[in-house]
C-alpha cells in the first residue's frame, strides 16, 4: 500500500519553496482585492464556460436558469483570470524545464497502469464542479480568498474539501 | 478593458506561482490527500497568513471591500464533501488543474469536461437548490471574529502566530 510513497518521493518536489510561492499568492490577493475588487477564484470560470456552450445549443433555456440569471455566462474577470493562469503556468514550466506533454499522470500510470484515468477524472470533474457551486466556491475562492477574509463559510468548506478528499483517496491508492 | 488587463496579469501571476509552488503536479496534490506530502498545505496556509495580514491593513484604510460568502451550513458541508470526492478522483482542483494544463498535462482535459457537465447540471437545479439546501442553516455573511465577538485585530494577534507555528511544524514533517 505504501508503494505510492516511493513514487511520490521519486517524482520530486516544487521548483520554489512552497512557503515563498504561497506567500506571493497571498500578496497577489492583496492586489486582486485592491485593484480589481475581486477575490481570487477558479471554479466559476468553468460554470461560465459551460453557460457559453449552453447558449450555443439552447440559448433561451440556458439564460432562464437561475444560476445563469444571477451569473450571466459571458466573458468576465474570473474567466480571463483562469484562462491566463494556464499561460502563467506554461511560462513557469517552460522556462523552468518542467514542461511535459502527458495524457496520464505519472503516479496514476505507475500504480494503476494506463487504464481508467479518463473516466475517474471525468466523474471527479462533475462532482467537483457541482460541489463547488453548492458550497459556494472551490479551493481558491473558499480555500484562499474566503479563508484569508476569515469567513466562517470558507473555513468550514475548506475543511470539508479535505475530509472528502482524504477519505476518497484511500480507495484509490 | 482595464479590468480584463488586470485579470490577464493577475491570472498569469497566479498560474506562474502555482506551478513554481509545485501544486500543479498530480502526485503532489494526491500526496497531500494521502497525507504523505504537505506542499499543498504549505502553499495554502502561507497564502492565507500573508493574505489575511495584508487585507487587515487594507481594510483599515478602506482600500478593499469584503467579499464574504454567506454561511449555508448544509450546502457548505455537503458541497464541500462532494467537492473533496471529486478532487481526489481528478487529482486536481479547478485552479491548480488549469495551471497543470499550462505545464503540459493534457490529462486535465478529462476532468475539465466533467466540470462543464457538473456546472451545467448545477445550473439546471439551481432554482430548487437555492430554495432548499442553500437555505438550511443560513447564518449570513459572518467572519470568525464576528462569531467569537472579538475585534479583527485581537483575533489576528492570536491567530496569525498560531498559523505561523503550524507552518514551522509542517516544515519538520
Amino acid at each position: 500500500m505504501s508503494e505510492y510513497k516511493e513514487v511520490i518521493n521519486v517524482l520530486g518536489q516544487s521548483a520554489w519553496s512552497p512557503y515563498l510561492a504561497g506567500s506571493l499568492i497571498g500578496v497577489l490577493a492583496w492586489f486582486t482585492f485592491t485593484l480589481s475588487d475581486k477575490p481570487i477564484g477558479a471554479s466559476s470560470a468553468y460554470a461560465t464556460l459551460a453557460g457559453m456552450i449552453g447558449k450555443l445549443f439552447a440559448k433561451e433555456h440556458t439564460l432562464n436558469l437561475k444560476y445563469y440569471q444571477d451569473n450571466p455566462p459571458r466573458l468576465n474577470w474570473e474567466f480571463v483570470f483562469v484562462l491566463s493562469s494556464i499561460g502563467g503556468a506554461f511560462i513557469s514550466s517552460y522556462t523552468g524545464g518542467e514542461f511535459e506533454v502527458r495524457w496520464i499522470p505519472k503516479l496514476w500510470e505507475k500504480i494503476h497502469g494506463t487504464d481508467n484515468y479518463a473516466i475517474y477524472a471525468f466523474i471527479g470533474g462533475i462532482l467537483m464542479a457541482f460541489g463547488a457551486r453548492l458550497a459556494g466556491g472551490c479551493t481558491s475562492g473558499h480555500g484562499i480568498s474566503g479563508t484569508l477574509q476569515l469567513s466562517v463559510a470558507s473555513w468550514i468548506s475548506l475543511l470539508c474539501f479535505f475530509v472528502g478528499g482524504v477519505i476518497t483517496i484511500q480507495f484509490l491508492y | 478593458m482595464k479590468k480584463f488587463f488586470q485579470a490577464l496579469i493577475f491570472g498569469l501571476s497566479f498560474g506562474f506561482l502555482l506551478q513554481k509552488g509545485g501544486v500543479t503536479k498530480y502526485h503532489i496534490l494526491e500526496g497531500q490527500l494521502l497525507l504523505s506530502d504537505f506542499t499543498v498545505m504549505k502553499v495554502m496556509l502561507s497564502a492565507i497568513l500573508v493574505g489575511m495580514i495584508g487585507l487587515y491593513f487594507l481594510q483599515q484604510k478602506s482600500l478593499v471591500k469584503p467579499h464574504i460568502k454567506p454561511v449555508q451550513l448544509v450546502a457548505n458541508i455537503i458541497g464541500g464533501l462532494i467537492f473533496g470526492v471529486g478532487f481526489a478522483l481528478a487529482g486536481y482542483c479547478p485552479g491548480t488543474g488549469a495551471a497543470a494544463l499550462g505545464q503540459g498535462n493534457l490529462n486535465t482535459l478529462y476532468y475539465m469536461g466533467g466540470m462543464l457537465v457538473g456546472s451545467y447540471v448545477f445550473a439546471e437545479l439551481s432554482e430548487t437548490l437555492n430554495q432548499t439546501v442553500k437555505t438550511w442553516g443560513d447564518f449570513g455573511k459572518v467572519t470568525i471574529p464576528e462569531y467569537l465577538h472579538v475585534s479583527n485585530k485581537v483575533f489576528l494577534i492570536i491567530f496569525a502566530p498560531l498559523l505561523f507555528l503550524v507552518l514551522i511544524g509542517l516544515s519538520r514533517l
